[in-house]
């Protein structure tokens, strides 16, 4: 049924190695994000959260 | 610490907001026009520039560029200097901004109804606009960039991190899928052919949802729901998960809008695979949204900004929920081409944007304009109408996907199709188009609801075009402070380096896909057979996207035993090689086109855009009576050619000379061909007779192009040469 799309890949030298560099991208960009999370510091995430509640908005009812 | 004075700029918001609500109004009056035209096809008869094909791209640009668009803008100038606490750095810049984007719609809606288009969905306006475009977007995103250069506020909120994203994507995406030759001032073609131009679009296509309808409003949604409720974001340590994980794993998901189609089994697979991942940041966003309001849901009782809120992140939820569901191959063969995505995109419209937006527009005026909001009880009421209006246009929506689905794949014992004509499927969901229809006009009374709420607390405020505010001036950051800072810390205060990230997260995904469908170009099996269009029928085709065929008509046989069963031999990629743009489409409201050429005589075609209901009793295509009528422009046929030929179609010198002649061939045997039906040859050689020296003969006619690029259709490979080929 796929018979005229299934090898189109075949072609490109070394083609073997893009699934393994789009694995550890992948693996390695969600290690980092947690790694970045985890570490941050409570007082600063306190601080970053309440950035949008601190404008004293003038015409506030 | 010196306090600085300075005052927000609220007019840029206020001009935003109107803009919001004008082109609100006018995307969803011409979608309720739409929805009409189902029940009654001929509803704007004989009028070209009324008729349904051209409609659709007008209302779907109102809706996402002019209605999202302009309330996106608004949100973001509002809350950005706040955020900042700093005002827009350029006046000018801002308004640039706004009325060029206004420009811009007021050119899409002259262009899109006079049929200049590229057919390419969501970008349908043709290039000297897509220029504009870039331009005005261009504008914005260094205002915005040089305010954050400037802000008071050392930290970027989450919330200016899905503007930056924003900004970045949806410029990449525009430029690389907006990429044409023109022909003349208003008529270009897209660089890309075939199966690559389907995968651009589809890259685009799904991004544009996601980093113009999504990304910006799930900032809006971080900075206003906290606002709203008065109380922070539930985690922002999810916040970070969400926007990170969100904008690297969306750019992957854009092929699962051509499962089952001639694009390659990989790039499919792949496009599966990261649609479901996308649940996780997704649903990780909803949650953070909805748990804002912990201990604070007594305010959703009374505050109809909260309402309207709580009812777009759940729109949101379930939208997303119902996308990796439906980029489940499986389940994907039942929806695609059916009017569940119809479901599902307008709970996405009206739920997340409609309603987030609605909840922002009753957040602002009243501090816009230092007074109350008019009145409460119409708030309630358009909120309920307005949710009312979700579920009736929803949900017979899926009820009609479901039966087109089902009667389309349904067989007899004899291996025959149950409802082998097309026109049963469609008769049966008649009554869930009558009911989307009332659920669209519930939906647009609450807005008009909105609109009068609107004026009447404007006419009682009094309007704060400046507004004061003071914080300190940023101090350089000295070595000391910094000192065993996290380099996530050290990141969010480093706006440039946050951009560079972020555009690294968005590009790795459209490289791994785009990148080897282009080098594979010569990889996609050219059948021999598979010639270039007649100068008469690539006109044919012009003219097939002019009308915007495409909104209704696909052409792209999937290899079901039911679609070849009913359409024919199912779609090869090396089919459309020389198809600048491709023509697949999105959704079957009538049948697939793509071996349509031979099926039907040339006089069926003709008196069927004349009179569809005539040859097909119960049809809701609408009439194409000028096609019948009008001349056929052949003054750009040569330059069609000659650019054709520099996007690689073998056309050579010699037939671009002959093309007039060619045409004029081929047109005359069309006539001819014609002439077989008596009641034909009796009533035009009457016109004939009557119509004097201003006669326009039938051979040179708009309706004999495309009569001949129909019969063309599908037709270069027969199923024996396919056997062939393969070897």
């Amino acid at each position: 049924m796929l018979k005229f799309v299934k090898n189109h890949m075949d072609s490109i030298a070394g083609i073997e190695i893009f699934p393994i560099i789009s694995l550890l991208i992948f693996f390695l960009f969600f290690v980092v994000l947690f790694w970045w999370v985890f570490t941050a510091k409570k007082d600063y995430i306190a601080t970053v959260s309440n950035l949008p509640l601190d404008n004293q908005n003038q015409s506030e009812l | 610490m010196e306090v600085q004075q300075f005052h927000y700029d609220n007019k840029i918001v206020t001009k935003f907001i109107y803009a919001t609500i004008i082109f609100g109004v006018v995307g969803m009056a011409v979608g309720l026009l739409l929805a009409f035209m189902f029940i009654f096809p001929n509803l704007t008869d004989g009028i070209s520039w009324l008729s349904f094909g051209r409609l659709r791209p007008l209302h779907t640009n109102a809706i996402i560029f002019a209605f999202v668009g302009n309330a996106m803008f608004a949100g973001i100038y509002y809350s950005l200097q706040r955020l900042l606490k700093a005002r827009m750095a350029s006046d000018l810049l801002s308004n640039i901004n706004f009325w060029g984007w206004q420009l811009i719609i007021a050119a899409a809606a002259i262009t899109l109804p006079l049929g200049m288009t590229t057919s390419k969905e969501y970008a349908e306006l043709e290039w000297p606009i897509d220029i504009a475009i870039a331009l005005v977007w261009v504008v914005f995103g260094v205002n915005m960039i040089w305010t954050i250069l400037k802000r008071r506020q050392r930290h970027l909120y989450v919330a200016i991190w899905f503007y930056i994203a924003t900004f970045i994507t949806v410029a990449v995406l525009h430029i690389f899928n907006s990429l044409e030759l023109p022909v003349s001032a208003m008529k270009s073609y897209s660089v890309y052919a075939g199966v690559q131009d389907a995968l651009v679009q589809w890259w685009y296509g799904h991004n544009a949802v996601a980093f113009f309808l999504t990304t910006p409003f799930l900032g809006l949604m971080y900075y206003f729901v906290p606002k709203a409720a008065n109380r922070p974001v539930y985690s922002y340590r999810l916040s970070i998960v969400h926007f990170w994980s969100l904008i690297f794993i969306y750019i992957w998901a854009g092929p699962h809008h051509l499962l089952y189609t001639a694009l390659p089994e990989w790039a499919q697979n792949l496009g599966v695979a990261f649609s479901i991942m996308l649940l996780m940041p997704s649903w990780g966003g909803m949650i953070n949204g909805l748990l804002t309001l912990r201990g604070a849901w007594d305010k959703v009782r009374t505050d109809p900004v909260l309402k309207f809120m709580v009812v777009a992140i759940t729109g949101y939820g379930m939208a997303t929920f119902e996308g990796p569901a439906l980029s489940l191959k499986n389940v994907n063969a039942i929806a695609h081409f059916t009017d569940w995505i119809i479901a599902h995109v307008h709970v996405g419209a009206l739920a997340w944007n409609g309603f987030m937006a609605f909840g922002i527009i009753y957040y602002l005026i009243p501090r816009l304009f230092k007074t109350k909001l008019y009145s409460l009880g119409l708030a309630n009421l358009h909120f309920w109408i307005g949710t009312l209006g979700i579920i009736i246009y929803a949900l017979p929506m899926y009820v009609a996907g479901f039966t087109q689905a089902s009667m389309w794949k349904q067989f007899n014992p004899d291996g025959t199709l149950v409802y082998g004509n097309f026109l049963e499927t469609v008769s049966e969901i008649m009554p869930m188009y009558w009911m989307r229809a009332i659920g669209g006009t519930l939906y647009i009374a609450g807005m008009l609801v909105l609109v009068y709420n609107v004026i009447a607390t404007i006419r009682n405020g009094s309007k704060v075009t400046d507004e004061l505010a003071e914080a300190p001036a940023l101090k350089n950051v000295s070595k000391r402070r910094v000192a065993g800072e996290g380099w996530h810390t050290w990141l969010e205060r480093k706006p440039i380096k946050l951009t560079i990230f972020a555009t690294v997260a968005i590009l790795i995904g459209g490289i791994v896909q785009i990148i080897p469908t282009i080098m594979v170009k010569s990889n996609i099996p050219t059948i021999s057979s598979v010639k270039p269009y007649t100068p008469l029928e690539l006109e044919g085709r012009d003219i097939y996207i002019r009308e915007g065929c495409v909104g209704c008509h696909s052409q792209m046989i999937r290899p079901f035993r039911s679609e070849v069963e009913r359409y024919g031999e199912y779609s090869k990629a090396g089919e459309f090689v020389y198809d600048h743009p491709f023509l697949w489409g999105s959704k079957r409201t009538g049948p697939d086109l793509h071996r349509i050429g031979g099926k039907y005589s040339d006089n069926w075609h003709l008196n069927h855009m004349y009179d569809p209901q005539s040859t097909s009793s119960g049809s809701i295509m609408p009439a194409y009576q000028w096609l019948v009528r009008n001349e056929l422009d052949k003054s750009q046929t040569e330059a069609k050619m000659k650019v054709m030929v520099k996007l690689g179609v073998p056309y050579t010198e010699g037939e671009i000379a002959n093309a007039q002649q060619m045409m004029l061939d081929q047109g005359t045997q069309i006539e001819k061909n014609l002439y077989t039906d008596p009641d034909f040859a009796e009533t035009y050689e009457a016109d004939k007779s009557a119509g004097g020296s201003e006669f326009i003969e039938m051979r040179n006619r708009e309706i004999v192009a495309l009569i001949a690029y129909l019969q063309r259709l599908g037709t270069d490979i027969k199923v024996k040469d396919l056997e062939t080929t393969q070897n």
